[in-house]
């Protein structure tokens, strides 16, 4: 379903411009991530990208296909607040597989959560786990949907550095297997970690795409050298 | 007229020994009022849960109306009711008026309305934390609806024990459309109101003790639901 190409991508609300003007391509390789300071409408991006939010402006295609339901069950996102249901763990990770109907898969969903290290905490309330193992389970519950595409929203801002190592070494593993990951940090340290690609954001609009090394090197824009060096960029 | 004292020795005697004909007037009151409450939520909870997912044109003016259903003075619905089943009425041919299934009916029609009220503002809060990942997850309608349903279910419980908190204590309706008939359609409340204007205290006291002890037993009920499920945090 790659490449993922936006045109003239725009959004706006109440006449606030939140995306502007954004044209891109995202290949199917590695690992995209999406920076830039809070505000610079990373999270409105990936929501549009997904097709959580309809574009006011501009087209998306993947593949040359214009996004509709099909094309987004071949695809996961994690959110940063994590949404879990108010049932056990187990409950949680069957509730998404009878999604794409393929049942109760007793031994699928105990690997998975093993792989994130949940294994003993299957028959818990899931609303009662930490922020991090809440974090983990909703991991487990995207890997156990196989996406194509997996959009994941700052999913380890304000987790305990265990739970980012067990988040990094999957989004390492699905990359390998050929998971397209589009990740969205304001960590740059993160992002220097696990970066194929950077899409760098400010105020909506697109200031540089770029390889990874590229852009930590040798940033083309005043912007990204500033952000990068611990700036506060407004 | 027996005085005060004395109606209250024999009320306690009266729930002590399970009078038959006490028991008979109780009996009536749960099956009339619980059949109302199972009525009300198959009507209620899908229609309030569709309400709470659902966005189409008009949504709040049909909120306002379901809302300020909630209100109906029990004595206009049993008119209304009456009116429906007597000989003259569109469903007289039934043959229902004065009987229990009128009261539940009646009950039914008191009831609904705010079961499918409160539903509507529970599944609403949840279907708003929900809607991203089942949108991401491309569940269908009836998938989200049935899952905003079980996921709300201690908070639904509350909302059916609301509603037969109400069916239990109301007068009017049953009143009207049962007709207070000795061992047929003699509930609770129609007998306390009836044997106090008789000047009987005795039993309209012992069925008054009993009213207020299923009120409690329904609140207790409720904190110690809403209770157990914050503690397994599942609410």
């Amino acid at each position: 379903m790659l490449p993922l190409v936006t045109k003239n991508l725009g959004f706006k609300v109440n006449g606030a411009i939140l995306i502007n003007d954004l044209s891109m391509t995202l290949d199917a390789d590695g690992v995209s991530v999406v920076m830039g300071p809070n505000g610079a409408g990373k999270s409105v991006l990936l929501r549009l990208l997904h097709g959580l939010m309809e574009p006011t402006s501009g087209t998306i295609r993947w593949a040359g296909q214009a996004p509709d339901e099909w094309l987004r069950r071949r695809q996961a996102m994690m959110f940063q607040r994590p949404i879990l249901l108010r049932r056990s763990v187990r409950a949680n990770m069957d509730f998404a597989l009878r999604q794409r109907a393929r049942g109760n898969q007793r031994e699928k969903i105990d690997a998975l959560l093993g792989h994130v290290g949940l294994k003993d905490l299957a028959e818990r309330p899931a609303r009662r786990l930490s922020g991090g193992e809440q974090q983990r389970l909703a991991l487990a519950r995207a890997l156990a949907l196989e996406p194509e595409v997996l959009f994941m929203d700052e999913p380890a801002a304000s987790l305990d550095p265990a739970s980012t190592v067990t988040i990094e070494t999957v989004v390492r593993e699905l990359k390998e297997s050929g998971t397209k990951v589009v990740f969205v940090t304001h960590d740059v340290a993160q992002a220097r970690r696990i970066a194929d690609d950077i899409v760098f954001l400010h105020r909506g609009r697109l200031l540089e795409q770029s390889d990874a090394v590229t852009f930590f090197e040798q940033p083309s824009s005043s912007e990204a050298r500033q952000y990068l060096d611990g700036k506060i960029i407004i | 007229m027996q005085d005060f004292a004395e109606s209250f020795a024999i009320a306690f005697t009266l729930v002590v020994q399970l009078d038959p004909d006490l028991m008979e007037i109780v009996g009536l009151s749960l099956k009339v009022s619980l059949s109302a409450v199972a009525v009300s939520a198959l009507i209620g909870l899908p229609l309030g849960a569709a309400l709470g997912m659902a966005r189409f044109p008009g949504r709040s003016v049909f909120i306002v109306l379901v809302n300020a259903l909630m209100g109906m003075p029990p004595v206009v619905v049993g008119l209304l009711v009456y009116l429906m089943l007597s000989n003259a009425g569109p469903f007289g041919w039934m043959r229902l008026l004065y009987s229990p299934g009128a009261m539940i009916i009646a009950q039914t029609i008191l009831i609904t309305p705010i079961i499918a009220a409160l539903t509507r503002d529970i599944v609403e809060r949840l279907h708003e934390e929900y809607a991203d990942y089942f949108r991401s997850l491309g569940v269908s309608s009836a998938g989200c609806l049935g899952a905003l349903l079980w996921d709300a279910r201690y908070s639904l419980l509350t909302v059916g024990l609301a509603g037969f908190g109400r069916a239990i204590a109301e007068v009017g309706a049953v009143m009207i459309v049962g007709g207070n008939i000795d061992h047929l359609t003699r509930v609770m409340t129609t007998a306390i109101a009836l044997e106090t204007s008789k000047g009987d205290l005795a039993l309209a006291l012992a069925l008054g003790v009993i009213l207020l002890a299923l009120a409690l037993t329904v609140n207790a009920s409720v904190m110690l639901l809403r209770g157990t499920a914050v503690r397994t945090a599942y609410a």
